[in-house]
């Protein structure tokens, strides 16, 4: 498969500290691959430089070929890459419904087109209907999520990112969340996973990348790999997953 | 009666402290960003104001047409030039940087003007009446009071339902999440200081037709302005538009207990509101 996202021996320092080590990772068309990895990882990292948080060199991001390493974030999601955020970083004392215009105003006056539209969201998260006045201060961190995943499938991305989207979730309310998933790629949407949770991580991926310290250790179709491979590749050494 | 007549030139008096309070409402209370120029610029703009007048014959009016786009402009350069290389979570910067606009902007009006007091000659109208519920009204108050409430209702409205408006207030709310949406906060900002700053165009008119104005005057608008916008609580354009009729309504009262007190009732009030509800009347807390 041709990738449509990739990096290319992506190295991402804060200040002195080094914490990516020439990271390659790709992601094809309708692809969702995980990275996974303990605290500290690079993964988030990984996000971060790929979505134009980060300064890295232009060659070490590639989309459809083209370098678009440091490309500013919001030029980023003009050229179809869109994050869900750790932390779901939601407009506060914004509505859900403003949340989620504040991403359709964009792509309108982005010119990107896609399959997305309000009626659609709320048809994959039904609750964003009811909710659509309140707060999003006064929702439940679920529904929080669903309003971040939402916004970020409004920008109509080619490419998603989400970073840690089961943390601090109840377990249906992530299995509610990962339900959406298969749609969004149906879309034709790659998605690269953050994720720490290995058993969910390679339930909803096609390939996984396992990071540890700032590299790639491990890399496979993720119905191929090992708990034991990934044991050795998450911890650097002979563990046993728990 | 006379309390009623105090209530009324309060209203009116607030109705030009709204005019200053909202663009530090949409600057200070969305934007977070400490413009202690805020008061120099209303002064700066009016001294055009009076030296378009003097020099070219323009009316009130036309000096109007002629401010408002020059006010928009100045406000887009000031925050392209400045205020976008200091804005940020901490409101330090922006303060550090204003303050020496401030300073700047009163020497170099020292250096143009010098330090008389001037005026824009109004043809008549600034001492015009009306009568309105038995009590005679300035007419110019009433223009202030119907522009004052006029530009409030269409800067709320632009904030709530515009495009311009939603992404101002998610890039206020979290700028690195904004830019994740595509919204580009620094061209963002660069049109609302341009719209606060545009605003400050019809204040300067105002205020220099209802008295005179001079370099070092600056001060106390922005006092009045900063007043307004916490009494009426930070984000809220309405809110600073109550929050002016408070400090104006205070001042006329504290006038009629005692000429010398009327200033000082409205600070006094602002530190009652302060000490009871530090968010303002209609802030969040």
């Amino acid at each position: 498969m041709t990738a449509v996202l990739s990096s290319h021996g992506l190295v991402a320092r804060y200040g002195d500290f080094q914490a990516l080590y020439g990271v390659d990772i790709s992601v094809a068309e309708g692809e969702a691959v995980a990275l996974i990895g303990a605290n500290g990882a690079g993964k988030s990292t990984f996000l971060r430089s790929v979505m134009g948080l980060l300064a890295v060199k232009p060659d070490m991001v590639r989309l459809d070929g083209q370098p678009i390493g440091g490309t500013p974030t919001d030029k980023m999601v003009q050229k179809g890459v869109a994050i869900v955020p750790e932390g779901r970083r939601l407009f506060t004392g914004m509505s859900v419904e403003d949340n989620l215009r504040v991403a359709i105003d964009q792509a309108d006056r982005l010119g990107r087109k896609g399959g997305w539209t309000m009626e659609r969201l709320h048809k994959l998260f039904p609750i964003l209907k009811d909710k659509a006045r309140t707060d999003v201060q006064n929702l439940s961190g679920g529904q929080q999520q669903m309003v971040s995943i939402g916004r970020a499938l409004l920008s109509q991305p080619r490419v998603l990112l989400c970073d840690e989207i089961s943390l601090g979730l109840a377990p249906k309310v992530i299995r509610e969340i990962y339900a959406a998933l298969p749609e969004i790629r149906a879309q034709g949407t790659a998605i690269i996973l953050v994720e720490q949770d290995v058993g969910l991580a390679q339930s909803a991926s096609d390939r996984i990348f396992c990071m540890l310290e700032g590299r790639v250790t491990l890399t496979g179709a993720s119905s191929a790999i090992t708990r034991e491979q990934i044991a050795e590749a998450y911890f650097g050494g002979s563990h046993a997953v728990v | 009666m006379q309390w009623f007549d105090a209530l009324v030139q309060g209203i009116l008096l607030g109705g030009m402290y709204a005019q200053y309070a909202l663009g530090m409402a949409l600057m200070f209370g969305v934007m977070r960003i400490v413009n202690v120029s805020h008061g120099d610029l209303v002064i700066l703009l009016s001294l055009i104001g009076i030296s378009l007048a003097s020099n070219f014959g323009f009316g009130p009016f036309t000096v109007m047409v002629a401010l408002v786009p020059l006010a928009i402009a100045l406000g887009w350069l000031l925050q392209r030039a400045v205020l976008n290389k200091v804005v940020g979570d901490d409101p330090l910067p922006s303060l550090i940087a204003t303050f020496g606009l401030s300073i700047a902007l009163q020497n170099m009006m020292l250096q143009i003007w010098s330090a008389n007091s001037r005026s824009l000659p109004g043809g008549g109208i600034e001492s015009q009446s009306i009568q309105i519920a038995g009590i005679y009204v300035g007419l110019l108050p009433v223009l202030v009071l119907g522009f004052a409430t006029a530009l409030t209702w269409g800067l709320d409205l632009m904030l709530k339902r515009s495009r311009f408006g939603r992404a101002l207030r998610a890039a206020s709310a979290d700028v690195e999440a904004a830019s994740m949406t595509g919204i580009n906060a620094r061209a963002v900002y660069a049109s609302a200081t341009a719209i606060a700053v545009g605003i400050l165009g019809f204040a300067a008119v105002f205020q220099s037709l209802r008295s005179t104005v001079a370099p070092a005057d600056g001060g106390a608008q922005l006092i009045y302005a900063f007043e307004a916008v916490i009494i009426g609580g930070m984000g809220s354009v309405w809110g600073a538009f109550i929050g002016s009729m408070v400090l104006g309504i205070s001042q006329a009262i504290g006038f009629r207990l005692d000429p010398g007190f009327g200033v000082l009732a409205g600070h006094l009030v602002f530190l009652l509101v302060l000490a009871i509800r530090p968010q303002g009347l209609f802030g969040k807390v």
